[in-house]
């Protein structure tokens, strides 16, 4: 049925997350599967780039050199791009928003090392989101009275016709799920393309194929990984924006 | 020709997924515009160049994802068969 669905040649086309191994928890069966395996890669290898950065920047010297110029180089332009979205709330949210900069930008990139990206898996990027969205609930709990948090709900309407509350419950719970599933879909329609075209056109895909993982892997992961990142600190910046502290300022 | 009850099923979700990455002229339309008003805004400031770039960027980004639902109910349909038992 497969073979009729696709076309003949599709039996080299493969882009699905496999399982590797295979445990019990809980009577639930559960698999190891290759994106297990593509996270650890990549958690691995930024833990091994964060070591050897760690051990350079004690050494660091007055003026910059060679490896220690790049660090800065990185760290300068994250905290430009937090320093832009988030304005006085930076400082709080710069080591979080930067880590999953960095996170995502190498899952994103790791196409092209010949990883299944771990982005591609909707695993990944819902944790991601909902990372984001506890965020987003815990400093709304945290700098706003039960009372404000009560007419935000309710609003456009007043607080005593709870009429739209559903709707902004609805829109609360949207936040999370567009937010993984933009990221995901952007690069599993990457990942699926480039399966294709090495499946089907196997004979003769040399070379050209760069210019795809150009646009895929690198163009689109690096400016998803931007948008993730903005839309995570403006809903953030939203939420612990304060009207009294602004209307004293 | 015999046709069961699961043939007409994936033959359904074949022409379903492609009804649904119709959902990608909307993106198109709304990419151009903001294209085509991304360019006009570097006619009028050429100095703002870099500014403008991130900011269409940015909401074409966002404005893509729309088209990527459908694109995503089209794998759904063709890969993962939900609708067959």
């Amino acid at each position: 049925m497969e073979t009729i669905l696709l076309s003949s040649s599709a039996g080299d086309i493969d882009f699905m997350i496999h399982g590797l191994i295979k445990y019990k928890l809980f009577g639930q069966t559960v698999w190891i599967t290759t994106s297990h395996v593509c996270i650890l890669i990549a958690f691995l290898t930024l833990v091994i780039f964060a070591c050897v950065a760690g051990r350079k920047m004690k050494r660091a010297t007055e003026v910059p050199d060679g490896f220690q110029n790049v660090l800065e180089l990185i760290v300068e332009t994250l905290d430009g791009v937090v320093e832009g979205g988030m304005g006085k709330n930076a400082p709080v949210f710069r080591n979080y928003i930067e880590t999953i900069f960095i996170f995502i930008l190498f899952s994103n990139l790791s196409g092209l090392l010949g990883l299944r990206p771990p982005t591609a898996d909707y695993g990944t990027t819902l944790a991601l989101a909902l990372i984001t969205f506890v965020m987003i609930h815990f400093n709304k709990i945290k700098n706003h009275s039960a009372k404000e948090l009560w007419v935000d709900l309710t609003s456009p309407m007043p607080a005593w016709l709870p009429l739209w509350l559903p709707i902004n419950v609805i829109s609360e719970i949207a936040v999370p799920i567009s937010l993984s599933l933009r990221l995901f879909a952007n690069v599993l329609s990457g990942v699926i393309i480039e399966a294709l075209l090495y499946g089907m056109l196997s004979k003769i895909a040399y070379v050209w194929p760069a210019a795809l993982h150009l646009y895929f892997d690198i163009f689109s992961g690096a400016i998803q990984t931007y948008v993730f990142c903005m839309l995570t600190m403006t809903y953030v910046n939203q939420a612990v924006d304060n009207e009294d502290e602004e209307a004293e300022a | 020709m015999n046709i069961s009850g699961q043939d007409l099923i994936l033959a359904c979700s074949a022409i379903g997924s492609g009804l649904a990455v119709i959902a990608g002229i909307g993106p198109g339309v709304g990419q151009g515009i903001a294209a085509g008003y991304a360019a006009s805004a570097v006619g009028r400031n050429p100095g703002a160049q870099g500014k403008i770039m991130t900011t269409m960027l940015l909401g074409q980004a966002v404005a893509e994802t729309t088209g990527l639902y459908g694109l995503l109910v089209a794998l759904l349909l063709m890969f993962v068969k939900p609708l067959v038992g």
